[in-house]
């Protein structure tokens, strides 16, 4: 191994005086990454090729601190004990400055606690569990997406201007599913007492028995169906009804089918006038999407998903974290991300100080077709600060505040 | 209602269809080759990304580009499953049984990389059949005219494989290799052929099943595990072996889920498995099963388990010097990892006391490393008890389980006692997953930290190895005392040992409860240094790893679970980190580690040193 003189005296430097070379150095800030990459590729490519974007945009204008931004990846393949597993590694072996990440609620819970329990910051990018910002909400943990029930509390809003009285309901067996139902159910029931809920089915998550399903529902002739199922679940609960004709003269409200990464699969099968809530990526014209979307379109020849948006944006929560603290410590790190401001692709967003919840919100809309394509139209962004409980409430659902 | 009944029972029979292709190809080939064939739903998934490819290459609006490229795909599902028989399996046969399940273990993961590289992440939804778009109206509903077809195909395809059984040469010898493979092989039958061919038989029946789900459902990179148990259980319920079994228990249980959804929506997590128990508590050998021919000359081929010489000892430990030393040597990070391999380790030692002397193959050791890790986990949640109370409640409440488990496993034998042990382990996951008001459902229970003393890393690693030492040894003194030979009798020689007075079925009850006790300590432990339990320390693949560990160490060695763990544990470990294609790596290091280490890596290491000192000998002696 050959030693230069430059970085000799850098080694000596380091040596002695530590300290001020780690916070001013020229080396790398190092994010761990950790996510479901195996277990959940549709979402998690498109997110982690946006990520890549972004840091290669941040560090082509120079990094963050003067210094240039670097991330190790692990997988998780869905496991909270792996996730966990990683971040200890990726904080005591790999150094890293932050860990961010997770894309199922439990990992994202499992992380967290691994965060507070550590004292380091954990930037939760996707996973959408309430419980992360609420009753198991700490001090070390912050999210990006608009969580269960602010999703939820959007579509109730267009839910409850619906003539239905009766609604059915199906949505996948664990946690997500249960808590997006749960909300609803309470939410419409405020803005309407006069809907009834006259049926309910759980299928198991990627194992919907859609034909069953659907017929069970049909049983039950109701004249609404809010739709919690997504990815392979959708699509077969989409075909099975449209076969069936479940859908016809029924309104449906639906979490997350618009979502491009759900949209593209369903393609000619695509419910007409459904109630969704996703990501506009083809029409959406705002200046920040449109260079967003051109920059993704010209490195990687392909129009980005929401989980670009999600990785895109984690990856500039943290950027603009790191400017605002002036350093990698991570207790300074969390003070700078409590009420951090900046502009997302979505518009701009905050991160809020009582309970570590941005305001990045969704687009809501109706699905329709075009050209034998899934499309989202006569869509509008909800901004996510007008979807969240009152400061009062949310004390109540979190113990901890700050 | 009636007519909700009736068209309920029509999708059950519709959802059967291709859970009964999949199952009898399963079963056709544990019936001939006695491989378990865990790649057998990634071959069903296989068939659906090829069916989704040809057609739509082929024209799927019309009949010939639709029907001609679900029938390319069979057939090149076939081909694919030839090619595996021929590059893998056929070079393992006279490994001990079960090595052939790690062999394809390793498949399923590489098959689950080359999905992912060649078709994309996307979920594929296929279009719709020709001839087969619309709908018919029955009772007053829409019944979609392809899921009339789907229910014809089973039926079809059970005649059309009776036919073959009984009409055909090559399906009288499939019958005949069923029934006694030596006596198929002494009358010059070509074995090799009729192996390869019987493998790609049943591999193109899964890949039938997986295209003609093109229409129906979006072709996905799950469809591989999620088939599989379910097609496990199907083989299980109908009688291994029973083509018409199968497509009973298909019909069964495709039936009673869609009831199911009607009466008890939240329980189709669970319910093919409180069937496959309830049935196989009833009916030993499955609904149309035959009480099982033991191979001949089985208990001649097992090593006898023996003492370790001293070289062993010594090499055992310098290792043990080596794990005491390690936080003195080796970065923190290092400490947490080797803190996981011991655990496990002792997970798998628990389950090699079932496998190895007690001849018992668990497919559900899961259930007790999870039921230990609960057990700690409620006792800090609910009874805010420290780590210290904590980790003697683990054992406790596996070993309960293991207890009532095991009861009614140890009526049972061979592949549907395995299956039983499966049945179990998944309504233990379902109630975790289910009771969120007690388990927190998927989200786990959090803040199960370790008392002060034992937060810091070496502190927890310390105290991980010192309870693994104390467990481990343990293990082996029960399986060198006479409980342990006895329990090898029972295996060996069911019948001679009740002669002579040994009451097999108490002592493997016996073992369970132990084994449950230890997979629960180190449940316990792995929760408090998780800080947090999900249901997913005892869904299915922690099951199967721990059967990889001990496979992979070598049944016959007590050391070779240990040695087993690490290897196995670190090596995916280590890949995960590595690379982002390391399913396929690691799926890619099992099929060689079996390939090369036919006996498993300690017993291979015996079994050369043996040869080694029989040459010098020879040598000597000359």
């Amino acid at each position: 191994m050959q030693i230069d003189r430059r970085s000799f005296i850098a080694g000596v430097a380091a040596v002695g005086t530590p300290g001020l070379v780690r916070a001013q150095g020229a080396g790398p800030i190092r994010i761990g990454e950790i996510n479901s990459y195996t277990a959940q590729p549709a979402f998690l490519k498109p997110y982690r090729q946006a990520w890549e974007l972004a840091q290669e945009q941040i560090n082509a204008a120079g990094g963050v601190l003067g210094r240039k931004l670097e991330t190790t990846f692990r997988d998780d393949a869905g496991k909270p004990e792996d996730a966990v597993r990683h971040a200890a590694d990726l904080a005591t072996a790999e150094k890293v400055d932050i860990i961010a990440g997770g894309f199922l609620s439990n990992v994202g819970l499992a992380l967290a606690d691994y965060a507070n329990q550590n004292k380091r910051l954990y930037v939760a990018s996707e996973p959408l569990a309430d419980a992360l910002v609420w009753s198991k909400g700490n001090r070390y943990t912050f999210r990006l997406r608009p969580s269960t029930y602010m999703q939820a509390a959007m579509l109730v809003e267009e839910a409850a201007k619906l003539p239905a009285k009766k609604w059915a309901i199906v949505a996948p067996n664990y946690e997500y599913g249960q808590s997006a139902v749960k909300w609803f159910k309470e939410l419409l029931k405020k803005a309407r007492p006069d809907v009834e809920f006259v049926a309910e089915q759980f299928p198991a998550l990627g194992r919907i028995d859609a034909g069953a399903t659907v017929q069970a529902l049909e049983a039950a002739k109701p004249e609404a169906i809010f739709n919690v199922t997504f990815a392979v679940d959708l699509a077969n609960f989409v075909r099975a009804g449209n076969t069936r004709g479940l859908f016809e003269g029924r309104q449906v409200a639906s979490m997350l089918t618009g979502e491009p990464e759900y949209l593209d699969t369903l393609g000619a099968e695509t419910p007409e006038g459904w109630i969704i809530t996703g990501y506009p990526h083809a029409d959406l014209q705002t200046p920040e999407h449109v260079k967003f979307r051109d920059a993704y379109k010209a490195k990687y020849n392909d129009y980005p998903r929401l989980g670009s948006v999600v990785g895109y944006e984690t990856v500039q929560a943290i950027a603009a974290a790191l400017a605002k603290a002036g350093s990698v410590d991570n207790e300074k790190l969390v003070d700078a991300f409590e009420g951090l401001k900046f502009t997302s692709a979505f518009g701009p967003i905050e991160f809020r100080k009582i309970d570590h919840q941005s305001t990045l919100g969704a687009y809501v809309g109706k699905s329709a077709q075009r050209n034998g394509k899934g499309v989202m139209v006569d869509w509008s962004y909800r901004d996510g600060a007008k979807y969240l409980p009152s400061d009062d409430e949310v004390r109540k659902l979190r113990p901890v505040i700050g | 209602m009636l007519d909700l009944v009736l068209t309920q029972t029509l999708n059950g029979l519709a959802s059967a269809s291709s859970l009964f292709l999949v199952a009898c190809g399963l079963s056709i080939i544990f019936g001939v080759t006695r491989i378990v064939n865990f790649a057998h739903g990634s071959l069903y998934m296989l068939g659906g990304y090829l069916a989704f490819t040809l057609v739509n290459w082929l024209g799927p609006a019309d009949a010939f580009g639709f029907w001609g490229g679900v029938v390319l795909a069979v057939l090149l599902t076939g081909l694919v499953g030839a090619l595996i028989e021929v590059a893998i399996l056929r070079r393992i046969y006279q490994a001990p049984e079960l090595f052939q399940l790690l062999a394809t273990f390793g498949v399923v993961l590489m098959l689950q990389d080359i999905a992912l590289a060649t078709w994309g992440p996307e979920d594929k939804l296929g279009p719709r059949a020709p001839g087969f778009r619309s709908f018919v109206i029955l009772f007053d509903s829409r019944f979609p005219s392809y899921e009339l077809f789907l229910i014809a195909v089973g039926p079809v395809v059970l005649g059309l494989i009776w036919f073959l059984f009984h009409l055909t040469r090559w399906g009288v010898l499939i019958r005949a290799a069923t029934q006694d493979r030596e006596m198929v092989s002494a009358l010059g039958v070509n074995q090799r052929l009729l192996f390869t061919s019987v493998f790609a038989f049943g591999a193109a029946l899964a890949g039938l099943g997986g295209a003609l789900q093109l229409p129906r459902e979006a072709i996905n990179l799950h469809m591989d595990l999620s088939m599989i148990a379910e097609a496990f259980v199907v083989v299980v319920v109908g009688g291994l072996g029973s083509v018409t079994g199968a497509y009973l228990a298909a019909v069964l249980i495709g039936v009673l889920h869609a009831f199911g959804i009607l009466i008890l929506p939240k329980i189709t997590l669970v319910l093919v498995f409180l069937v496959m128990a309830v049935v196989l508590i009833a009916r030993p050998h499955g609904l149309l099963g035959k009480a099982a021919v033991e191979p001949r000359g089985h208990a001649g081929q097992l090593f006898l388990l023996r003492p370790a010489d001293r070289p062993a000892k010594a090499f055992g430990a310098v290792a043990l010097a080596l794990l005491i030393l390690a936080p003195l040597l080796v970065p923190d990070h290092l400490v947490l990892t080797l803190t996981d391999l011991v655990i496990f380790a002792v997970f798998a030692a628990s389950l090699h006391l079932l496998m190895g002397p007690g001849g018992i193959i668990s497919f559900g050791h899961a259930a007790y490393f999870g039921l230990g890790a609960y057990g700690a986990a409620l006792a800090v949640k609910w009874l805010g008890a420290s780590m210290e109370p904590a980790l003697v409640f683990a054992p406790v409440m596996a070993g309960i389980a293991g207890a009532i488990f095991g009861w009614f496993c140890v009526r049972l034998s061979g592949v549907y006692l395995a299956m039983l042990t499966l049945a179990f382990a998944q309504i233990a996951w379902a109630t975790a997953f289910q009771w969120v008001d007690l388990t927190g459902g998927d989200n786990g229970i959090l803040g199960v930290w370790p008392s002060g003393w034992a937060v810091s890393k070496p502190a927890f690693y310390y105290l991980a190895l010192a309870i693994a030492v104390l467990v481990i040894l343990a293990l082996r003194l029960i399986i060198f005392a006479p409980f342990g030979y006895a329990l090898r009798a029972g295996r060996d020689s069911p019948l001679r040992a009740e002669a002579i007075g040994l009451d097999v079925g108490r002592l493997q009850w016996a073992a369970f409860v132990i084994a449950a006790l230890a997979a629960g300590i180190a449940g316990g432990l792995f929760a408090f240094s998780k800080g947090s339990v999900f249901p997913t320390y005892m869904a299915i693949p922690r099951s199967v790893d721990a059967l990889l560990m001990v496979l992979l160490g070598g049944v016959q060695t007590v050391a070779g679970p240990v040695v087993g763990a690490f290897a196995y544990m670190g090596l995916n470990e280590q890949l995960m980190k590595a690379t982002a294609y390391w399913r396929f790596i690691l799926g890619l290091s099992i099929v060689l580690l079996v390939v090369l280490f036919p006996r498993g890596l300690v017993g291979t290491w015996l079994f050369w040193r043996a040869r080694r000192q029989s040459a010098a000998q020879v040598t000597a002696a000359a």
